[in-house]
Order: C-alpha cells, then sequence, then structure tokens
C-alpha cells in the first residue's frame, strides 16, 4: 500500500494478499535466467499470474522473489515455420482463441480455449503458464499430448526439447528445472488430420469435471494415426495411449471409436472429489473420447 | 518499490509493495473507489479494469505489473461531461440495480463493442461471462450494450 501499508493490512484482517515478496522485471530470457540462477529455487516467474497470485494468497506458493516476464513481448508469438506452429510461451490465452492459423490447423485448441475460464481470465492467463503450472484438470495439457507436441525449455546451458507428453512429471510438477524458462510449444503440422476437443463442467468458465481431446489422421478409411488426450481424468501423461494403440491401423468405424472410449476409460484413474465420483468420471472418459474421436473424424473429411 | 501507472491519462507515481493488487492500487492508493472488489479469487469480475487495451481482472495483477503501463478504469470512461454511449445505455435500459458489477461490466462492454460495434445477445453474453451481477440483472445488462451499440456504439 502507499505509506503506512501495515496498518492498513492489520485493520483488514479478511483480506487475501499475498505475503511479502520480492519482485524485478525480466528484460530479457537471458535476464530471467541470470535472475532465476541468482534467486535460486525460492524465485518464481511471473507471467500471466492467474495461477500463481490466487495460490500466493492461499499461501499454497510463498516465493520469496517474483521474475516477471510479461515484458518479454519477444515470447509471445503465434508462427508457421516449415512443418510447425510454434506458439511463445507467453501467448495470452485470448491469442491462441482469435488465431485464424491455430484455427485452421489445430481445431482442438480453439475448442478448449473457448472453454478455458473466461473471456477476461483468457485476456491475460498465458500458455507457457497453464502448463507449468500443471494443474492436472488444465485443458492444454490435454490438447498437447493429443497433438504429440514438443516444449522448448531454456536454461543457462542453451535450450532443450520434451515431448509434451513428458514435460509433466505429476499434480503441479513439470521437468522444467529451478533456472529454466518454458519458452515455446512446437506442434507438427500433418496433412489429412482433423480433431476436436469437449469438455464437461458444472457451470460456464468452471475447471472441467473431465474433457478429452483428440486428432485423427485417416489413409483411406483406416486411422493411420491418432492422439488421444485427457484432463481431470487421472490419465498417464494426460494421454490415452492404449486406446490409440487399440485404434491405429484399424477402420474408423462407430464400434471402433466405442472400444478406444472404452480402453481409454478402463486406463485412466478418476479421483472422486466434489466436482463428482470415479465412475460418473470413467464415463464421462468413455463418451467423451468416443465424441471427440467422432468429431475430430468429421473434420478431418471422414 | 517505486512504480509510475497512467491511470486514465494521468501519471501516478507511488512507492508500494511488489504484493499489492492492482485493484487495491486503483481503490486505496488513488481513491479510484469506482472499480469493485468483489470475490478476490478472479470469478467475479467487478475488479475488470483495462491494462493497456485488454480488460483484466485486477485483483489478480499485481500493480508492479501495471508499472509503465496504462489503466483505464470507470472513471475515465466519460469523455469530461459527455457519458460514454455504454454508459447512457445502461442508463436507459435499467442496466444496474445495486451496481456493483456495473463498473466491471461497462469496461467489458466498452472493449466488446470497440473490437465489435454491432454484437449479437449471444456475444454479449459470450464477453460478459466472467463477470456476476449479484442481482441476477443480466437481460438489462445485455440490453445496455445493444442500446449502446445501436446509438453511437
Amino acid at each position: 500500500m502507499t505509506g503506512g501499508s501495515d496498518e492498513w493490512w492489520e485493520g483488514n484482517a479478511a483480506v487475501q494478499v499475498p505475503a511479502q515478496v520480492e519482485y524485478e522485471k525480466a528484460t530479457s530470457v537471458e535476464h530471467a535466467l541470470t535472475l532465476l540462477t541468482r534467486y535460486g529455487p525460492e524465485s518464481r516467474i511471473l507471467a500471466g499470474g492467474h495461477s500463481l497470485i490466487p495460490m500466493m494468497k492461499l499461501r499454497l506458493a510463498q516465493p520469496e522473489m517474483l521474475i516477471d516476464i510479461n515484458g518479454l513481448t519477444e515470447l509471445c508469438y503465434i508462427t508457421l515455420a516449415g512443418n510447425q506452429l510454434r506458439i511463445g510461451a507467453l501467448t495470452r490465452h485470448a491469442q491462441l482463441l482469435d488465431s485464424a492459423v491455430v484455427g485452421q490447423y489445430f481445431a482442438i485448441l480453439h475448442d478448449a480455449e473457448r472453454v478455458i475460464a473466461d473471456p477476461i481470465v483468457r485476456n491475460w492467463g498465458t500458455v507457457g503458464g497453464s502448463l507449468c503450472q500443471a494443474d492436472p484438470s488444465e485443458d492444454l495439457s490435454a490438447a498437447f499430448a493429443a497433438l504429440k507436441g514438443t516444449m522448448v525449455i531454456q536454461g543457462p546451458g542453451g535450450a532443450r526439447e520434451v515431448a509434451a507428453r513428458e514435460f509433466h512429471t505429476g499434480p503441479y510438477q513439470t521437468v522444467v528445472r529451478p533456472a529454466e524458462i518454458l519458452i515455446e510449444v512446437r506442434l507438427p503440422i500433418r496433412a489429412g488430420g482433423g480433431s476436436s476437443y469437449r469438455k464437461v463442467a458444472r457451470r460456464a468458465g468452471d475447471w472441467p469435471v473431465g474433457a478429452v481431446g483428440a486428432a485423427v489422421w485417416l489413409e483411406r478409411d483406416v486411422v493411420a494415426d491418432v492422439g488421444i488426450g485427457l484432463t481431470a481424468l487421472g490419465a498417464r501423461n494426460f494421454a490415452a495411449a492404449e486406446a490409440e494403440d487399440y485404434l491405429r491401423g484399424r477402420p474408423a468405424t462407430a464400434d471402433n471409436l466405442d472400444r478406444a472410449g472404452q480402453i481409454a476409460a478402463e486406463n485412466c484413474r478418476p479421483v472422486a472429489d466434489q466436482r463428482g465420483p470415479a465412475d460418473y468420471k470413467r464415463h464421462l472418459a468413455r463418451v467423451l473420447t468416443a465424441r471427440v474421436l467422432s468429431e475430430a473424424l468429421s473434420r478431418a473429411g471422414g | 518499490m517505486k512504480l509510475t501507472v497512467t491511470v486514465n491519462g494521468t501519471d501516478h507515481t507511488r512507492e508500494v509493495e511488489p504484493r499489492l493488487l492492482l485493484i487495491h492500487f486503483l481503490r486505496d492508493g488513488l481513491g479510484l473507489t469506482g472499480s469493485h472488489w468483489g470475490c478476490d479469487t478472479s470469478n467475479c469480475g467487478a475488479c475488470v479494469v483495462w491494462l493497456d487495451e485488454t480488460p483484466v481482472k485486477s485483483c489478480t495483477v499485481l500493480a508492479a505489473m501495471a508499472d509503465g503501463h496504462r489503466v483505464r478504469t470507470v472513471e475515465g470512461l466519460a469523455d469530461g461531461g459527455r457519458l460514454d454511449p455504454v454508459q447512457e445505455g445502461f442508463t436507459q435500459c435499467h442496466g444496474l440495480q445495486c451496481g456493483f458489477c456495473t463498473p466491471g461490466m461497462m469496461l467489458t462492454a466498452r472493449w466488446l463493442l470497440d473490437h465489435n460495434p454491432s454484437p449479437s445477445e449471444a456475444e454479449v453474453r459470450e464477453a460478459i461471462s466472467g463477470q456476476i451481477c449479484r442481482c441476477t440483472g443480466y437481460e438489462n445488462i445485455v440490453r445496455s450494450v445493444l442500446w449502446a451499440s445501436r446509438n453511437g456504439g
């Protein structure tokens, strides 16, 4: 607060405010890495802050130093590079939703973005922030798993690439090390594909009870390749690898899509919580998987 | 830390704690109490202001993040004594009851009409879908925005 801050907070005991924290603006990726190295594991990157700041209010996160990267416009882009779409980590959710090139190649991402939080939150929340927050119910994690994307992580010694399915190591945990930053997501563009994402939530803008995304490539009427991503459903690596293995090489019939849904449901481990019981979530995994596969196929012209 | 934020066209330089939220900077630091502090969890949208050209929920943005940037609040909506068409619309169509959500609703409506001067009713509803009217007066809020779109944008 301006001036006598302590008295103001003490008079407002019910106020949710973050604990004391230091703050510095990064002026480049290199500068951010220097700051991360200098301040160590108690420092955190601050992007949109729409997960981190609420967690700081609740003391679920208590970093000692915030390194604000919102000025790093060089991390804010969506570009085509050869047969890849590259998304800068600081790209806002709203920019992903507004991007015509994203919609052209990856309908799944527009489907997902339409149901991520609300338009105002999407204005400021970032793609990279959502991934690094690593919430087990996060939507883009499933979409990028379905698309078999690659994450580019920058550290003091240079950049490294990690498959989307190897990015998360558990709830709220990723392979990004304390002195590293996620800088980009790369998505392979392959002809003949279609994709889709569906989410069941209790109300508009809410976290999913369950959500599934799929990308499918056809050769004649046979599934040449397929990616299936699940979120909030306890799927390993946000993916349904067993269902993909079943479907690959099989005709894209309704029966086979239903069977893939069953396999996805059998291989995920949803937990009961305030959003619903485990068997209901398993039901969602089955039904949503079949639906997104069907919609992805219709978009692939299949 | 020392920061400078341009609020409704005026530069304000203050010494603040880095943890200070933008909503508290505006209300308690600058006395701009038009922006309301509601749920404090980025759900209700009562605290919506523009950060540069974009509506944001200012309970989930640090004042420090606005350093060197422009902020537009409801106090900056009217042009001198002339109400913005959105404000006029809320007046004409009974767009507020208790008024708590109104500043945030109007700032989102202003942004919508700047980008989409003739929105459909569905587009208006989508635009305000991250904001809660505790009086449940959504019908008239939507009518107010549509009125503004027909009467000078």
